[in-house]
């Protein structure tokens, strides 16, 4: 059996792990290739980094930590952040990525996704997604960090990513995300029942039990945190113990 | 020295960093040469069958592969694996090394996500040494939509995903082929890549 994987998270900025990205202040908090090594010991999944760096120069600084991290870390790396073209795609693969997390350039540029997966293949195109609920089982897909409403329904746009070979799909709840009260269940639930790629889980954690509700709840096939596991309120490890304790399959 | 063949393929760059990391000497190579007189042969690979066919048909290296491979250590990593087999099925019928018989098709049990994507138990069929020293509870890392149709006796280790999934084959001689990917697969992974090295003579 498949077993549910757990995501860490690191935001990146200027070859930093920063925490805190949408409020002022941000505070640099480490090494991220250190921070890899960690979750990879504590029994991570798969890692995702993100670029939250706006320079040219930052960008270098950046793929040095994949590079570096992929030299050291040997579970599948998702990069996110500034993936804007199919050069960027091909250079975040040549890093060490195995996977690419496209968000807001996908819904002003779907293309993207069907020549990522064109060329790359499906598996490395993860299309990341920002949403918010609008009325009744009705939610509608935000860009450039949740800040800008496209009047995209949700559930048609999952359809059309499935469609335009995506591997995979990130959901993460604009109306959860920092709350720290559980995973956006509702939501998830519709995304998973509409697509037949793997879903995502992210947006909410705030507790271990929020992990277990969410794979016993919905189809998602994994759980993506950051600041939960940056400051040290949970191990990947004392979740999976937790997920394994409640019958749910975890490696 | 262990030749990774670049075809043009797939993350070679994965594959020679675990192996650098385990100090196995290797080599990025898509010359006849070098394939040759190389120790062991891995081919790795991620895409669809008939292009990366194609990719190996012209490179010219395809006969070269498949003297070798019977000759000296031989692993194919996930669509490298694939490759290994008769013929392929992904979007038209094409052509594979023909290492071990069997063919590749598309996974397609009802309400099953596809693709196949991430950590699954290997369960053990045929002991081989590539297996060994491994827990009996070890995951390994899948992406993938096609899978390996074969005798039982060629399946080392298989997993459950809508059925039986080959996840590691094995021809009784020098030829292997994992579906997972054991550069992306952490200790278990490791262990394997190293297992593979430890059949150089």
């Amino acid at each position: 059996m498949l077993a549910k994987r757990i995501i860490p998270c690191l935001d990146v900025r200027n070859g930093k792990v920063v925490k805190g990205v949408n409020f002022e202040g941000i505070k640099d908090v480490g090494d991220p290739v250190e921070y890899a090594e960690e979750y990879n010991r504590q029994g991570a999944d798969e890692l995702v980094f993100y670029d939250i760096t706006a320079s040219f120069e930052g960008r270098g600084v950046f793929l040095d930590v994949v590079r570096e991290t992929a030299k050291k870390v040997f579970v599948p790396l998702t990069v996110g952040g500034g993936i804007k073209t199919v050069d960027d795609i091909r250079e975040a693969l040549r890093a060490g990525a195995d996977k690419v997390s496209v968000n807001s350039q996908a819904v002003q540029n779907p293309q993207l996704i069907k020549d990522g997966a064109d060329i790359f293949g499906s598996q490395c195109i993860c299309v990341g997604i920002d949403a918010k609920k609008i009325a009744d089982k009705k939610w509608t897909v935000y860009i450039n960090g949740g800040r800008v409403d496209m009047n995209l329904d949700l559930i048609d746009w999952v359809k059309q990513i499935e469609q335009l070979g995506a591997g995979e799909i990130c959901l993460n709840s604009i109306d959860a995300d920092g709350t720290k009260a559980g995973f956006d269940i509702e939501m998830l639930d519709a995304v998973c029942k509409a697509v037949n790629i793997p879903v995502i889980a992210s947006g909410g954690a705030g507790k271990i039990d929020d992990f277990s509700e969410v794979f016993e709840k919905t189809g998602a096939t994994a759980a993506l945190a950051a600041s939960l596991f940056h400051f040290k309120e949970l191990t990947v490890g004392e979740v999976k113990e937790y997920c394994r304790g409640k019958g749910i399959i975890v490696r | 020295m262990i030749a990774v063949i670049d075809y043009g393929a797939g993350n070679i760059f994965s594959v020679k960093n675990a192996l650098d990391y385990l100090g196995m000497e290797s080599k990025l190579t898509n010359k006849k040469e070098d394939i040759e007189s190389a120790d062991a042969l891995i081919l790795p690979g991620v895409g669809a069958f008939p292009s990366a066919m194609d990719m190996l048909n012209k490179s010219g290296l395809v006969d070269t592969i498949k003297t070798e491979a019977k000759k000296k250590p031989f692993l194919g990593i996930c669509l490298g694996m694939q490759l290994i087999f008769e013929k392929g099925y992904e979007f038209e019928e094409c052509d594979g090394l023909g290492l071990i018989p069997g063919s590749v098709k598309k996974m397609e049990e009802e309400n099953l996500i596809i693709p196949h994507m991430g950590w699954n138990k290997l369960e053990v069929l045929n002991d081989c040494p590539l297996l060994a020293g491994l827990d009996e509870n070890s995951f390994v890392y899948f992406v993938h939509s096609y899978k390996a149709e074969c005798d039982d006796k060629n399946i080392a280790a298989y997993s459950n995903y809508g059925g039986r999934v080959p996840a590691l084959v094995y021809d009784g001689g020098t030829v292997y082929g994992a579906q997972f990917h054991p550069e992306k697969s952490g200790e278990t992974g490791l262990k394997i890549l190293k297992n593979f090295g430890g059949l150089i003579r």
